[in-house]
């Protein structure tokens, strides 16, 4: 298979063009913020993965492509327990629902995008990508140098936690069992959630959405491949709509 | 590699294009549909559903199972990283003071 050189050109230059805007700094910046966490959760999977006993191959491909921390951890059982590959499979595409919502909400923004682009874009935003973006521009851009600035941030957003995801990931490999999982390193992903939660909670109505959420999380854990996350979000943005509807009209 | 080493690269793969899938899921169609309203408007509220639905059961369940014990680092470790945060603000000084209170209660003392 070989591209047009000019085509490869092109490219490279769009993403240099996207590299050079503050935007693109400003992205990358805002996750170096969580990186502590992003990291640490990176290293505990990086172990995981290698004391699952895959081989090396399958591990250092994981750690570097799948960028996706809860479908490499709920995958790495089923593997070494020998499952049929559509089961894996299944298996992340469940544990992964929720990205669906995130890309409904995010669509208008990657509408001038190629679709080729918009899959690369896609697969850059995780949770906390899609949090920080949505947070700092609450619309879709519709002019030009909006449009630039937005993808710019995506970019430095997304390549940001990539590569700390990554590298974090390869040295959790190289680490093996000598960090003990007892230690629970990757508690400090779940304070670096807590702290975005607190940024997110700007109103009355961010405030029930966040604690409905924790509160089905809870209720609904027994449900299988953490489908409680996504009845925890659907159950928390429906109250939040009547609550809206409801003092609107009063 | 064995038969068994290349089923799990291929798995691994796979796993990738189900990121991609996923995370680009309403991004494949060309087709620009637009949300309801009402869609559109919820919508604003899900990203802190999504995180607080992850991180509340980490903190405050084993399992699913409400912990039952104060001996345990990890709501006290949230209390204190909440404080940090509601008189500060940073993200990496909420990981820090969180971080500080969990290892030695859970390291040390094993709650």
């Amino acid at each position: 298979m070989s591209l047009p050189p000019s085509f490869l050109q092109s490219r490279l230059a769009k993403l240099s063009r996207l590299a050079a805007h503050p935007e693109f700094a400003i992205g990358l910046r805002e996750m170096l913020t969580v990186a502590p966490g992003i990291g640490a959760w990176g290293v505990m999977t990086g172990v995981a993965m290698v004391e699952s006993g895959m081989n090396l191959v399958a591990v250092l491909l994981m750690a570097v492509l799948v960028f996706a921390g809860s479908s490499q951890l709920a995958a790495l059982p089923l593997l070494s327990g020998g499952a049929p590959m559509w089961v894996v499979l299944a298996t992340g595409f469940c544990v992964n629902l929720r990205f669906i919502v995130f890309s409904a909400h995010l669509r208008p923004y990657v509408r001038h995008q190629s679709r080729l682009r918009r899959l690369m874009s896609g697969y850059l935003f995780a949770d906390i990508n899609y949090v920080f973006f949505t947070r700092r521009f609450p619309t879709p851009a519709t002019e030009r140098d909006a449009i630039l600035a937005q993808d710019a941030y995506w970019v430095g957003s997304g390549v940001c936690g990539w590569a700390v995801w990554s590298l974090t990931g390869l040295v959790g490999v190289g680490l093996g069992s000598s960090v003990p999982r007892s230690w629970g390193l990757g508690f400090a992903a779940i304070l670096a959630l807590l702290a975005i939660t607190g940024s997110l909670i700007t109103s009355r109505l961010q405030l029930l959405s966040a604690t409905v959420a924790g509160v089905v999380a809870i209720v609904a854990y027994a449900l299988p491949l953490k489908l409680n996350i996504l009845v925890a979000i659907g159950v928390a943005v429906l109250a939040c709509l009547v609550s809206e509807s409801r003092s609107v009209r009063r | 590699m064995s038969g068994h080493d290349l089923w799990t690269v291929a798995t691994v793969l796979g796993l990738t294009a189900v990121t991609v899938l996923t995370r680009a899921f309403f991004f494949l169609s060309n087709r620009d549909g637009t949300l309801p309203p009402w869609a559109d408007r919820g919508l604003r509220y899900a990203p802190v559903a999504a995180v607080a639905a992850v991180i509340v059961p980490e903190i405050v369940t084993t399992q699913g199972q409400l912990i039952t014990t104060w001996m345990d680092a990890r709501p006290i470790a949230a209390l204190a990283a909440a404080a940090w945060y509601g008189w500060r603000r940073g993200v990496l000084g909420t990981i820090i003071v969180g971080m500080a209170v969990y290892l030695p209660l859970h390291v040390a003392l094993g709650w």
